[in-house]
């Protein structure tokens, strides 16, 4: 069973991987969902298995350790949270630009510009660069 | 006594509430996080001046015995640090006071401001790895939501890097929360110092690792750093200042506190963190030195200069720590003076491209006093602090004749001097070289709105204060290192003598 857990959890880390590392928003935010997911199901292996630790019920000799299940439900909690600002995030990006990519970073083909002169970026991605800044703005 | 330790974490969170049903009374907001924050640098200043007269102070919270609820400890180390960031914390509130922008246009920002001055408290003063999470959980989203504040594009292109590293390395320090509680059977770190030697080497160096490269992320360590010099300038004026201020350090923390306490020295990675340091520093220069933007510039910064303070614990001497300490207190005040500086400029000037703004020298002498100050010191120029802090740790590495991070240290403080040059000659000294985009308002004979400019001439003045009392304040880093190097005094404030199943 623990085997069988363990698995899972390398399979889930497995695809949140992959997933984080393509370039559309929705793609990543479902890794790292999954991710999350993976992180906590191995939270909830550090402890011991058992019956539900509930006094009056059964031997406490034989409880389950109840401290990795709290931690994982307030790890639960937080990856929950943070995962909706995440969607909130993608969507607000895809408002603005229409796309749901990860969008690159202007500023640094703009100082890569600036020292190898007139390398392999071109003045038209500073003027689409200007221009996207100020309807930005 | 308790209270010292709980309220700079209850204060903050109350305080955030309250804001929020103030919601748009301007007045009533700035008050309450004013006097929230004035109140909290007022208790971390007498729970420093206790801590380090009666040694740590410990909370069990909800009155569990040690090792199995959640302590609170405030050690000389942890109460330095939120002495430090609560003053930051109130200086950069009154500069977004002064600034208006993102402060009054968005209700939220008092109550996240508040909520981000817990977290970051919670991290220094917690002593259990997962309020340690926690912590950093609060910390981050408040600092999610701040620098994505007012939704541009550029804003969301460049928080979504944050917040996706930021999300990952939460994951794995889940992960290493795992598989430390499956080894050792507690997350408490007075109690794990004990439980940790007993695991074999090859464990604990693995756990050690998996900490650092968690903790690694948050505080910008090579290769880790990218994320950094990307985000941070986008956010608004006051945003970045607290951050560049306040956030790598909380990191920084993490990796002495995690490095030191929870495990035995015999599996100290002191070469590997010698040589991380060594890279961060270089790598963060040459960035530095090939950017056009001021906030950009800056930021580059803050990951070279935290190559300084790892170096100081991979020398895992008592100098190299003291030199640590004292570095990171000289880093956060002078790293949030210039970001305020940098906000001053793209105010005054509307940007805080080189090109673009000129001849501040002579249109406001007093910014550009305001900056030389902390630039020279961020540099190592005697006699500002900055210099004491680089003198302490380049005597570090002399007493341990470590010779190649002793070299790379000392080009990278001239190559900084180098790039703060290039800020002075391009803002302040000569005139822009395009087309100036606003042209400064001449009645504005500070160079800002009054507040604004108090507030950091306010960072500058403690700058310099930490310069004057380098003498005590490095007596105090070296007492703080000496507590570090030998965590007994800790675990036995936590557990209690013979308490606990503490140590073997």
């Amino acid at each position: 069973m623990n085997v069988l857990l363990a698995a899972t959890a390398a399979l889930l880390f497995a695809c949140g991987t992959w997933l984080v590392t393509t370039r559309q928003l929705s793609r990543i935010v479902l890794g790292i969902g999954l991710l999350g997911h993976g992180a906590n199901l191995l939270l909830l292996l550090a402890g011991r298995r058992g019956s539900a630790p509930v006094f009056g019920t059964s031997d406490p000799e034989g409880f389950a350790d109840p401290l990795p299940q709290a931690l994982g439900l307030t790890a639960i909690v937080i990856t929950f949270g943070v995962t909706l600002f995440l969607l909130a995030m993608a969507y607000r990006s895809w408002q603005l630009t229409g796309r749901d990519e990860v969008e690159d970073d202007f500023e640094d083909r703009f100082v890569a510009a600036n020292t190898a002169d007139a390398a392999e970026v071109d003045d038209e991605e500073h003027a689409v660069h200007a221009i996207e800044q100020e309807e930005g703005a | 006594m308790t209270a010292l330790v709980v309220l700079p974490i209850l204060l903050p969170l109350l305080g955030a509430g309250l804001s929020i049903l103030i919601g748009r009374r301007a007045l009533g907001q700035r008050t309450l996080s004013v006097a929230v924050l004035a109140t909290i640098v007022t208790l971390a200043a007498v729970l420093l001046v206790r801590v380090d007269r009666d040694g740590p102070v410990v909370v069990q919270a909800g009155g569990w015995p040690a090792p199995f609820g959640i302590s609170l400890v405030a050690d000389r180390f942890a109460a330095i640090m939120v002495l430090v960031s609560s003053a930051m914390l109130l200086a950069v509130m009154l500069y977004a006071i002064g600034q208006g922008g993102v402060e009054r246009e968005r209700v939220g920002f008092h109550p996240v401001y508040l909520v981000l001055g817990a977290g970051v408290c919670l991290a220094f003063l917690t002593g259990d790895l997962f309020t340690l999470y926690v912590a950093f959980e609060v910390m981050l989203v408040a600092s999610y939501v701040l620098i994505t504040m007012g939704g541009r594009a550029d804003q969301i292109r460049a928080g979504m890097t944050y917040v996706v590293i930021s999300l990952i390395a939460s994951a794995l320090f889940v992960v290493a929360l795992a598989f430390v509680y499956s080894a050792t059977g507690t997350i408490n770190m007075a109690d794990l110092a004990g439980k940790m030697a007993e695991l074999s080497p090859g464990v604990r160096t693995g756990l050690s690792l998996l900490l650092l490269a968690v903790f690694g992320v948050k505080a910008a360590l090579f290769p880790l750093f990218f994320w950094l010099p990307d985000s941070y300038p986008t956010a608004p004026g006051p945003v970045t200042a607290i951050f560049a201020g306040l956030l790598t350090k909380v990191g920084v923390y993490a990796i002495i506190r995690s490095q030191l306490l929870l495990f035995p020295p015999d599996t100290f990675p002191g070469g590997l963190l010698l040589v991380v340091a060594g890279l961060t520093m270089a790598i963060g220069v040459f960035g530095a030195l090939a950017q056009d933007d001021v906030k950009r510039i800056l930021s580059f910064h803050i990951v070279s200069q935290i190559g300084y303070m790892v170096m100081g614990l991979g020398l895992y001497t008592l100098a190299g720590l003291a030199g640590a300490v004292f570095y990171i207190v000289h880093h956060i005040v002078v790293k949030t003076a210039l970001f305020l500086m940098a906000g001053l400029i793209e105010r005054r000037g509307g940007s805080s491209r080189l090109r673009e703004v000129g001849g501040f020298v002579r249109s406001a002498p007093v910014l550009a006093l305001l900056f030389a100050l902390p630039a020279l010191s961020l540099a190592g120029l005697p006699p500002f602090s900055g210099f004491v802090a680089k003198f302490a740790l380049v005597q570090a590495a002399i007493g341990e004749s470590q010779w190649p991070i002793l070299v790379v240290s000392l080009a990278v403080s001239l190559l900084t001097m180098l790039s703060m040059t290039k800020i002075w000659a391009g803002v302040f000294w000569y005139d822009a070289d395009d087309t100036l985009v606003r042209e400064p308002d001449p009645n504005e004979r500070l160079g800002g709105p009054p507040l604004m400019v108090f507030a950091t001439a306010a960072v500058v003045l403690v700058s310099v204060a930490v310069m004057v009392a380098a003498a005590p304040l490095y007596a105090l880093a070296e007492r703080t290192a000496a507590d570090l190097l030998n965590p007994a005094g800790y675990v036995e404030a936590v557990l209690g003598t013979g308490a606990g199943g503490g140590a073997p």
